[in-house]
């Protein structure tokens, strides 16, 4: 593969990406992207975001060898990347930090945020606190209720956390809510978007502030074990910690790259969010994607045990990945996801986010098709004490 | 000449505003599109937009939102909506615009849509989520079945992106006269008046205030400064109240006391 420079100036990654939004976002988003590149480019920005993410996340966070549930799976090894240990339990801080920083360096003294399990409004709200910014999270109601933790815990930051009803109330409507928002104080706000999707520049930006995470991966695994990894499987909503993970070894031919998509209820129901493996190239929040939608170009919900893969499109630099066939896209049911929820809290004493339970749970059927010499790293995005109270009243509606 | 400067030049001779409203197409039913072009026009619309509705309005207020889901829950789709556009334009002679968010028109076919509209007699489209940046992906096939993309400039555009946008137009520049999303607003930014003024001075066509505007005092005031108006809630609320005599008298802003009576 040629050198990968992706997305090109206009934020373009072949057909996918771009900037479709409201004229009133485009100076804002136009001056986010100035800003992004000057700040990219110095590095006193680049110190304040590493000595945060070392001595406030707690990065490097460790790559873990999971020798039980390898010997379970009996194939390829498996390794997991513990995001689940930052601080706010999941990889949306890091991202959280970065857009902060570049938030304050363009001098907007509010932050708006979607939320969809609740993981990056809490990132957002954290990171708020510390900076002493104004935070506002807009959350649908039916995920309000799935995470009521996290709804709590962002109120406990400071944050003042708004209830979408339209729609579906899940994730894509939240992030309708904080657009509109946005259009309405884009002077003094800054729009903190917690995923690869939306206009140029956050695809790009994001995946940046998440590639800490492959770049890490790809040294620790050099140390320990001195070569590639022959796989790399991640968890896909909007896509954001599939695209930390694999945008470092995009140009390595030789590692495969999996993301797993939320099967819901099974990709031929209606009930999922598997928007690569079912859905079709269109445009929504800002960016030409996959996305879930009838033949009349209508949004369709997604659907997902997971609040956090609730989202009916996936982020234009999977989409072309997708397209290109770099990466390969497959689905997770909830069924499976669940099974992997308590496998990996029962095998390794590590309770997953359902998010990441997903991931698990595609590595573990991967893995047993790989021969025992081959290496595959699992990003575990998320840790699970937000998703035990659904677990436990899932568990016991199957009894 | 064709309907556009037909209408604009029409304006331009009697020293009049343009009075542009704007409905929600399948609010109520798509059977009665047809009648509410006819009625728009005879009360005196200079050209009329239609809104295609959209799951997911990311430019629009609560009124065009609700607006959006009655009619989707209705079953009204972009093709319905095309085929009654093509039976009113036996009837109805001024300008007809689509304004439509792009994932419609991207499911349709940009080919296909823009073969079908022209067909239907569609004059212009607006589409709120297609700035200048990426409007290449329809303007090729707009202009060659001559189409005017109406675009839009903001209180947030600068002077100089204003002058570009507005010189790459036909037909008219919508001036958005909020920071916000569509929706009835009781008051205007201070700046508004000398805002228009300033787009005026650059504009080589004419150049239409849009969202937040409800009342007539309102689009008295306005005009003063540009060419006329674009009034979306108030009107999607009008027909949504079957308030018609309401209607026709907002409507009636620019006639004269002898041509009402």
């Amino acid at each position: 593969m040629n050198t990968y420079t992706l997305p090109n100036e206009s934020g373009h990654f072949g057909i996918f990406g771009g900037r479709f939004v409201p004229e009133t976002l485009m100076k804002a988003v136009i001056e986010l992207g100035e800003a992004y590149e000057s700040a990219k480019k110095d590095p006193s920005f680049q110190a304040e975001i590493g000595q945060l993410l070392k001595n406030y996340v707690g990065r490097e966070t460790p790559l873990y060898f999971a020798d039980n549930l390898t010997r379970h799976a009996g194939g390829a090894k498996i390794f997991l990347k513990r995001e689940d240990l930052n601080h706010t339990g999941a990889h949306k801080i890091n991202n959280a930090i970065g857009q902060a920083l570049l938030a304050v360096r363009m001098g907007k003294k509010k932050i708006v945020a979607e939320t969809g399990a609740g993981q990056h409004g809490v990132a957002t709200a954290t990171v708020c606190a510390l900076l002493n910014l104004d935070c506002i999270v807009f959350m649908g109601e039916e995920d309000i209720k799935r995470q009521a933790l996290n709804v709590f815990r962002m109120e406990l930051l400071g944050a003042k956390v708004v209830s979408v009803t339209s729609g579906s109330a899940t994730l894509k409507d939240a992030v309708n809510e904080a657009l509109r928002y946005w259009v309405e104080n884009v002077d003094d706000t800054h729009y903190l978007l917690g995923s690869v999707m939306g206009p140029h520049p956050f695809p790009q930006m994001v995946r940046d502030f998440q590639s800490v995470i492959g770049k890490e991966t790809k040294l620790q695994f050099q140390l320990s074990v001195g070569t590639l990894p022959d796989a790399l499987v991640a968890c896909i909503g909007g896509g954001s910690n599939a695209m930390g993970m694999f945008h470092p070894f995009i140009e390595d031919e030789s590692v495969s790259l999996y993301g797993v998509e939320a099967a819901g209820q099974g990709v031929d129901t209606e009930y999922h969010a598997a928007s690569l493996t079912k859905g079709s190239p269109g445009v929504l929040h800002g960016a030409l994607m996959y996305l879930l939608q009838d033949h009349n170009g209508q949004i369709q919900e997604a659907h997902s045990i997971s609040a956090g893969l609730d989202y009916p499109g996936v982020g234009p630099e999977h989409s072309y990945l997708h397209d290109i066939g770099r990466a390969a896209y497959h689905s997770i049911t909830d069924k499976e996801a669940l099974d992997a929820f308590q496998l990996l809290s029962k095998l390794e004493g590590i309770i997953p986010a359902l998010e990441s339970a997903h991931a698990i749970a595609f590595a573990v059927k991967l893995a047993a098709e790989m021969d025992e010499s081959k290496n595959i790293v699992v990003c575990l995005s998320g840790r699970g004490d937000k998703d035990v109270d659904t677990v436990k009243s899932r568990l016991r509606e199957e009894r | 000449m064709n309907r556009f400067e037909q209408a604009f030049s029409t304006l331009k001779e009697n020293k009049n505003k343009a009075f542009v409203p704007y409905i929600m197409a399948g609010d109520g039913g798509l059977d009665c599109l047809v009648d509410r072009l006819i009625l728009l026009e005879k009360y005196g619309a200079t050209a009329i937009e239609v809104g295609v509705p959209f799951s997911d309005p990311v430019a629009d207020g609560p009124t065009i939102q609700r607006a959006g889901i009655r009619a989707l829950e209705n079953g009204t789709t972009l093709q319905g909506i095309i085929a009654e556009i093509g039976k009113a334009r036996q009837e109805v002679s001024v300008p007809i615009l689509l304004m439509t968010y792009m994932n419609p028109i991207y499911s349709y076919g940009i080919n296909e849509f823009v073969k079908d509209i022209r067909q239907a007699g569609v004059d212009g489209c607006i589409i709120p989520d297609l700035p200048i940046e990426e409007e290449a992906i329809i303007t090729p096939q707009l202009e060659e079945a001559e189409i005017e993309l109406i675009r839009l400039v903001t209180l947030t555009t600068p002077m100089e992106r204003i002058k570009t946008i507005s010189s790459k137009g036909k037909g008219f520049l919508y001036t958005v006269t909020i920071k916000g999303i569509t929706g009835a607003r009781n008051e205007y930014d201070s700046e508004l008046n000398q805002f228009l003024m300033a787009v005026k001075e650059v504009s080589p066509i004419p150049v239409l205030a849009g969202f937040g505007i409800s009342s007539q005092d309102q689009i008295i005031d306005l005009t003063k400064y540009c060419d006329g108006v674009i009034v979306g809630s108030k009107i999607v609320d009008l027909f949504n109240s079957q308030n018609l005599l309401e209607l026709e008298k907002l409507m009636s802003v620019f006639k004269s006391k002898s041509e009402i009576l």
